[in-house]
């Protein structure tokens, strides 16, 4: 049952990206059959590793961008990570949901680095990331935006966008480097997308939180990582903010692989993707937003309690 | 909209906040490099005068590296006056070679400076075989090695607290105690006789400065146009650093240190590198500072210093490099006028009373212009 609400799913992202990249018909068909193949492909992979025993960890293989195992996080004696196996595939957009306290911000924090799991291993382009600083795994390529938006106060608007600029870590060059045209002209393209061009030389303190989040997300595309881990992008934003969110979500699928934790059932129907339920800390369950919302258990966890 | 019009004239914190402080500083620059030496020469100030002004710029040279770490990165650091008198005792040891009266060689021909006589009590021409000049004194025999190491030494002394205090992330008031805990410990051992430092009573009878007489008037001028270049050459490195992207990363440090380092910076380089910067400026004020007052003694660390500095750049302005001059010379200037006695009809206004004068300007600053005597326009107009 899973491997067809996998099917239906990745047909209409291929739909979608077909769509996006025009292409004949021939290319078309093509593009889908590789693109059920290689998920359905993942799907049984996570599925074999369940049932294997002795358990040999495979997973450090280039096939998951990103694969936990086994990871548990552990608070004063409260589990509130238990997770068997997750992996996200390459440009694949996950969604992560689940009531409050199910352990959506913490899975972030231990990928990013925040949390160090008491078990498990986190495994990043097939390597072992667990135990390595925050620095370094942000160096890797995991960028994260986190709940409520971090940005500098008080660098405008611009001057927060040049510090994303990729490269550019070391202290030296930056006491003489100034940015390139090239940069210059990405900062201001994606300022200009979220609509934050003219508030460029406003101080960051004095942004609404919708800007904020927006300017947060923009740095974190501007990083350009591999792997971005949205923490609640629609909260607090406006109808139509959410929908421009979700909008410059979708755009860059396909070519980031991206893990959204979101509340809101509105923002993770836009999505329309894979989704990931959490619950007490462990996977619920898995697969379209309309399949969850009509499973029981998912029903009881959101509403029971 | 409202919110460009304020984008127009509220520049970030790191630019000059408005255009007529640049031209009073450089009003003050000049004044200080032409006006000062024209007073002094036309008879109608006296050379201790120039001398003091002297001593008040080489307090904004701390002032300055004070507010590079604490103003821009956001690390409030109690041991500025720590790493002033590193630099204050570099100089004041090769003042002390060059001092007199000297008569005194150890075994291996070494001159015993006269305020080491303390610790070695012999009389003048004797010299004893076990009467020797300690080595750590040897090497600031010369000018070029004293000022090399009188920016090396606090700045080597700052990396080693803060490589080891920001790696572990000690932050905060945290750090403020640290800091604070290593400067009285620092004071204690320099105030020892045996450090061979000279205790208590510090490193006295300077004589001559690479060659040329201290007691000279014209020595004296020079000295203060020297403090007055190296102060402005100061404040141009910091302007330099802070509005490079260096500078924004300092200010993201101060802002929101975590994301920094989720966005893949390493905040604790960049806190070093700025703690570093701050101490050997504030070494280079030490060293100026000594052939101007004419003795260095421990309690120029005295725990109490490094909070004046403090207040110096707090009642300038933080945040602004020239808030913090203007703030150093400022309270500086004030105190040298309280300080002094005057006879009024009814009292005598006496020097002891400066404390509630500095108390009542530090609360009255942070009350009214909590951004600082730099940023009073900005008050009247109403933009915070």
């Amino acid at each position: 049952m899973r491997k067809e609400i996998l099917f239906s799913l990745t047909l209409d992202a291929c739909l979608r990206i077909t769509r996006r990249q025009g292409g004949t018909v021939a290319e078309k068909k093509v593009k889908r059959t590789e693109e059920i193949e290689n998920v359905m492909e993942l799907h049984e992979r996570i599925e074999d590793y369940k049932t294997d025993s002795p358990r040999v960890s495979r997973f450090s293989e280039e096939r998951f961008l990103l694969f936990l195992e086994d990871i548990t996080a552990v608070f004063d004696g409260f589990r509130a990570l238990d997770i068997e196996a997750l992996g996200i595939g390459h440009n694949e957009l996950r969604v992560i949901i689940g009531p409050n306290g199910a352990g959506k911000t913490t899975l972030c924090d231990v990928v990013s680095g925040k949390t160090r799991p008491a078990t498990g291993r986190v495994y990043f382009e097939g390597r072992d990331i667990t135990g390595m600083d925050e620095t370094e795994i942000a160096l890797m390529g995991i960028g994260r935006k986190f709940q409520t938006p971090s940005v500098f106060d008080s660098l405008t608007t611009y001057q927060n966008m040049e510090l994303a600029l990729p490269g550019r870590r070391r202290l030296w060059p930056n006491l003489y480097c100034r940015e390139t045209k090239e940069e210059r002209d990405r900062i201001l393209g994606i300022l200009e997308r979220v609509g934050l061009l003219e508030v460029r030389d406003l101080e960051a303190r004095y942004l609404s939180h919708g800007q904020r989040q927006w300017l947060a997300i923009s740095a974190l595309i501007l990083s350009d990582p591999k792997l971005l881990l949205v923490d609640e992008p629609a909260a607090g934003l406006t109808d139509s903010e959410t929908a421009l969110t979700a909008e410059l979500l979708l755009e860059l699928r396909g070519d980031h692989t991206i893990i959204v934790i979101e509340h809101d059932m509105d923002f993770v129907r836009r999505l329309d993707s894979f989704v990931t339920m959490l619950n007490e800390g462990k996977i619920m369950a898995e697969g379209t937003l309309g399949e969850l919302q009509e499973n029981e258990e998912v029903i009881e966890a959101y509403l029971g309690r | 909209m409202s919110n460009v019009a304020l984008a127009k004239t509220d520049r970030p914190l790191g630019g000059v906040r408005w255009p007529g402080m640049h031209n009073a500083l450089l009003l003050l620059f000049f004044a200080g490099l032409a006006g000062v030496p024209l007073l002094y020469y036309t008879g109608q100030i006296s050379i201790e005068t120039v001398n003091m002004l002297g001593r008040y710029m080489a307090f904004a040279i701390v002032a300055v590296g004070l507010d590079l770490i604490w103003g821009y990165t956001g690390i409030l650091s109690l041991c500025q006056a720590f790493f002033f008198s590193l630099g204050g005792y570099a100089m004041g040891m090769y003042l002390a070679h060059h001092g007199g009266p000297g008569g005194m060689v150890d075994a291996s021909g070494w001159n015993i400076p006269a305020c080491l006589y303390v610790v070695y009590p012999y009389k003048v021409g004797e010299a004893p075989g076990d009467a020797m000049l300690p080595w750590f004194w040897k090497p600031f025999y010369t000018l070029p090695a004293t000022v090399a190491l009188g920016l090396l030494i606090p700045g080597l002394v700052a990396f080693v607290i803060g490589y080891f205090g920001f790696k572990s992330r000690v932050r905060g008031v945290y750090f403020a105690i640290l800091t604070q805990a290593i400067t009285v410990a620092a004071w204690l051992v320099f105030s020892m006789n045996s450090m061979k430092l000279g205790g208590t009573n510090g490193l006295t009878r300077f004589d001559k400065i690479a060659g040329y007489s201290l007691a000279d008037p014209d020595v004296k001028m020079a000295v203060y146009i020297i403090t007055l270049l190296c102060l402005a050459g100061v404040y141009l490195l910091c302007r330099h650093i802070a509005g490079s992207r260096l500078g924004r990363v300092l200010i993201a440090v101060r802002d929101n240190e975590r994301t920094l380092r989720f966005a893949g910076y390493r905040p604790h380089v960049y806190k070093v590198f700025a703690f570093v910067a701050a101490a050997a400026i504030a070494g280079l004020g030490g060293m100026l500072y000594t052939p101007q007052m004419g003795i260095f003694t421990p309690a120029n660390m005295e725990a109490g210093m490094s909070i004046m500095v403090v207040i110096w750049v707090a009642v300038g302005g933080r945040g602004t490099l020239s808030g913090a001059i203007l703030g150093a010379l400022a309270v500086n200037l004030l105190y040298s006028f309280f300080t002094s006695e005057k006879d009024f009809i009814l009292f005598t206004w006496k020097s002891e009373y400066w404390q509630f004068v500095l108390g009542g300007l530090f609360i009255g600053v942070v009350l009214l212009f909590p951004k600082g005597l730099c940023n009073i326009g900005r008050c009247f107009t109403g933009k915070h």
